[in-house]
């Protein structure tokens, strides 16, 4: 862990509300943490809030939705209050986003060789023909094995792997700070998972990048990650560092993982999770 | 049972019986659509025209509305002839309030044939495909392919003038959309689950299609019923307009207008008031439609 | 109590002709629990859709508790198996309440005594009379599965089929849906047949597994040799390795 240079992402006290017909729903309570120059797991079941923390972060947390915080910088600038303008010159070049599936993120009726070279062209510049050559780069070390003609293709021309992989080249050939990969494998089989994970982990690493993973799973985050936060309820109740996550101390991260089944180890009847209300207080 | 009691028995997230549990749902809806002022708008003008039908006989002298007076023709306001008379002299505001229950029948006249028609010819298709689903389509395609004007004035015309030939004419052009929509809407449903779920219980194709797929269809074929109503009257006032719906002394609004052509520029209240009693209704109807839009689709997000 | 003889699943002709299930024969007695996992485009659900009855093109025979299914089912055969969906969301009417719900199948199958039967299939998967008048939007992920889980029993099939039961839900309603399952199962003697891409919740529920890779069984073994790693064909291996807190090692074979 970097702790004495500084982190590419702080956050302090991030706080995210939607109102709503029975008063405002607090969606985020007070998450705080930095990444630096790592990869950082958030786990949490559906509605922990951890997607919204990243959107947040991305500015892109749906209107009428209210953010604040005590801190939210990516390396100097800060993003409190910044405006829709100014989180459009951050998003690619300094920060990027890669999420479940790729189907929806990519242009249908466009080439997804085009796509690359058009964020390319529009984040660092430059003629068609350096795009182009870079974009072909860029899909050569996501390992794509034939990046001509992937290239030209549609996406619906390309597996659920490779389009992931095609993502993840797009989002990274602007050389963003910091990755942001919301359930990045989740709509993928578990063979093609560890691939596109293998592709994710060689990259952030020679990158020098900071990587925020959000995911529902444990093991997968747990096997990845450097440092792994857990939320529950809008709320980070652990933080620990990932191969420490089996001796997990909060009960509530101890009850997600004595709740999952496991191949070894067969019981008649899984442990269910008790949920404590005061999980869900500071 | 006072207001909030009401209220929040209609709200229970966990309703006790069928009854509450429906009704509930209606609340919800009501509600959302009553936060929606356009569609309040559009509703108030709507039951407007209701009450106006229902009431006729009380806001105005039957008598008035077909009786000539010629010596009294084409006066301007008055007390006596709030929206003043015509060119046969009758009273104009009297022939509106009458005239508001004709073109109501013919609404209702249109939306009876036109739904069931257009789910009879939809539902099927998008259920069944293949051989049936083409022959459905194609006469659909047959009948979308001629201008809706043109074709209902054939109709109109081939089955002689009056009111209900005119909603005949009006109906056979009408329900091709609607069959389309049902289609559609029945083809998004058909491979659902749910329905997956019916087949495995047995259930029949007449059952899955009646208790599943129609009451989805529904909604949505009725909005667009709403949205559509007021090119029906328009229609309608077309085909009277051009003397092919509702005959004299009727006082169809479409008709009216035709009638007041002549004296346009001089008396422009003839022609004027039945046009805008035509575009209040057609603009009430429109805002009805799109906030119940507005409430399907925020019920289906 | 099922009993497939080479079944197979094509779609489309000619030249788009495309084979889902590929001639896969199958015997599951009757009380046992059986897991059919694979990845996506394997055909382990279009298998149990065709089991199901759902697929009316289906060749070879599919036989259940000792009755060969015809093409068109009749109405009582269908109260011999049911099926649970992977997505509690899709597989409830969302106009209908789960009370109607309920009430679907009774009224189908002609059986009585309604209002007790739903009573006690809902008490049975863990729900209560505060559930029946409910829409499915008022319920959470888990109830939705509950819910339809009671709707497959309420006409008492000896077979249910389960696509990926808990694959949308989170992992602690896993848990709670895969103990309702394995409690289900023994109280009414079931028959399961599980399809999953999860090799360790195939591995709970199922002493019996199948691997399926692109429409062919490549494997048929226990969830024992499962775990220890005792598996012949690549692909098991491979799937096996790609599970996660898998640790062991595969013997190469």
């Amino acid at each position: 862990m970097s702790d004495r240079a500084p982190p590419l992402l702080t956050v302090r006290r991030l706080r995210v509300t939607f109102p709503g017909e029975q008063g405002d729903v607090v969606a985020v309570r007070d998450v705080s943490f930095t990444l630096g120059r790592q990869r950082v797991g958030i786990v949490g079941e559906s509605g922990s809030g951890k997607s919204t923390t990243g959107r947040a972060i991305m500015g892109l947390v749906p209107k009428p939705g209210r953010i604040t915080a005590d801190e939210m910088r990516l390396g100097a600038t800060d993003l409190r209050g910044l405006s829709e303008r100014g989180f459009r010159r951050l998003r690619g070049r300094r920060i990027a986003m890669v999420l479940q599936d790729p189907k929806y993120a990519l242009d249908p009726v466009m080439t997804v060789g085009r796509q690359i070279a058009e964020t390319h062209r529009a984040h660092v510049g430059g003629g068609e023909r350096a795009a182009r050559q870079a974009a072909l780069a860029m899909l050569e070390a996501v390992h794509i094995r034939d990046p001509e003609r992937v290239f030209a293709l549609y996406p619906h021309e390309v597996s659920g792997g490779m389009g992931q992989r095609v993502m993840i080249a797009m989002m990274l050939i602007a050389g963003p700070e910091v990755l942001i990969a919301d359930e990045p494998t989740s709509a993928l089989d578990a063979t093609v998972q560890t691939q596109v994970l293998a592709v994710l982990d060689e990259l952030v690493r020679g990158r020098g990048m900071g990587l925020l993973l959000i995911s529902h799973n444990l093991h997968l985050v747990a096997g990845f990650c450097d440092r792994v936060l857990v939320m529950y309820a809008g709320r980070i109740v652990e933080s620990c560092a990932a191969g420490q996550l089996h001796a997990a101390t909060h009960p509530y991260t101890r009850g997600l993982l004595a709740s999952l089944p496991d191949l070894h180890h067969r019981r008649t009847m899984l442990p269910q999770l008790q949920r404590d209300p005061a999980w869900a207080e500071p | 049972m006072s207001g909030a009691t009401l209220r929040s028995w209609l709200l229970d997230p966990a309703p006790a019986s069928r009854r509450q549990a429906r009704l509930g749902r209606w609340y919800r809806s009501w509600r959302s659509l009553s936060r929606n002022g356009l569609a309040m708008a559009g509703l108030a003008i709507v039951l407007a025209l209701v009450a106006i039908a229902i009431a006729a006989p009380l806001l105005a002298d039957p008598a008035a509305a077909t009786q000539q007076f010629l010596p009294a023709r084409l006066q301007f306001f008055s007390r006596a002839h709030p929206f003043g008379t015509d060119e046969l002299g009758r009273d104009i505001f009297a022939r509106i309030v009458f005239g508001a229950r004709i073109t109501l029948t013919i609404v209702a006249l249109v939306s009876v044939i036109v739904v069931p028609v257009g789910l009879g010819i939809g539902l099927p298709a998008g259920y069944f495909g293949g051989a049936v689903d083409a022959v459905l389509m194609r006469i659909t395609d047959i009948f979308l392919a001629f201008p809706r004007l043109v074709l209902a004035l054939a109709f109109a015309a081939a089955l002689g003038p009056g009111i209900e030939n005119a909603v005949v004419a009006i109906a056979l052009t009408a329900w091709p959309p609607y069959a389309r929509l049902a289609r559609a809407e029945t083809l998004t449903r058909r491979d659902a689950e749910f329905v997956q779920a019916a087949v495995l219980q047995g259930a029949s194709h007449a059952r899955i299609l009646l208790s599943q797929i129609v009451p989805l269809c529904l909604s949505s074929v009725l909005i667009r019923l709403t949205l559509d109503m007021a090119g029906i009257i328009i229609t309608a006032a077309g085909l009277g307009f051009l003397g092919l719906g509702t005959q004299p002394p009727a006082p169809e609004w479409g008709a009216m207008v035709a009638s007041g052509r002549q004296v346009l520029l001089d008396q422009w209240w003839v022609a004027t008031i039945p046009g805008a009693a035509i575009f209040i209704t057609s603009v009430g109807f429109n805002l009805l439609g799109d906030g119940l839009r507005d409430v399907a689709d925020s019920r289906a997000a | 109590m099922i009993r497939l003889d080479r079944v197979s699943v094509r779609f489309g002709s000619g030249a788009r002709r495309f084979t889902a299930v590929a001639d896969v024969s199958l015997d599951v007695a009757a009380g046992e629990a059986f897991g059919l996992v694979g990845e996506s485009g394997s055909g382990k659900s279009t298998l149990l859709r065709a089991i199901a009855g759902l697929v009316g093109h289906a060749e070879g025979t599919v036989e259940l508790a000792g009755t060969v299914m015809p093409r068109r089912r009749p109405r009582a055969a269908r109260r011999l198996v049911q099926m649970v969906f992977q997505d509690p969301y899709g597989s409830l009417h969302p106009n209908q309440t789960v009370d109607q719900a309920l009430a679907a199948p009774l009224r189908v199958q002609r059986l009585g005594d309604g209002e007790r039967r739903i009573a006690a299939a809902l008490h049975e998967v863990g729900l209560g009379a505060a559930h029946r008048f409910r829409f499915p939007h008022q319920l959470s992920g888990g109830q939705r599965q509950r819910v339809a889980i009671a709707r497959a029993l309420i006409v008492a099939p000896p077979i249910l089929l389960l696509d990926e039961p808990t694959s949308a839900l989170d992992v602690s309603v896993q848990a709670e849906i895969l103990n309702l399952l394995t409690r289900l199962r023994q109280e009414h003697r079931l028959t399961l047949l599980m399809v999953s891409h999860d090799l360790a919740v195939i591995a709970h529920l199922c002493a019996h597994v199948g691997v399926m890779q692109q429409g062919r069984l490549v494997e048929q073994t226990t969830a024992a040799a499962l775990a220890e790693g005792r598996v012949h064909h690549p692909h098991t291996r491979a799937l096996l390795e790609a599970t996660p807190g898998f640790t062991g090692t595969v013997a190469a074979d």
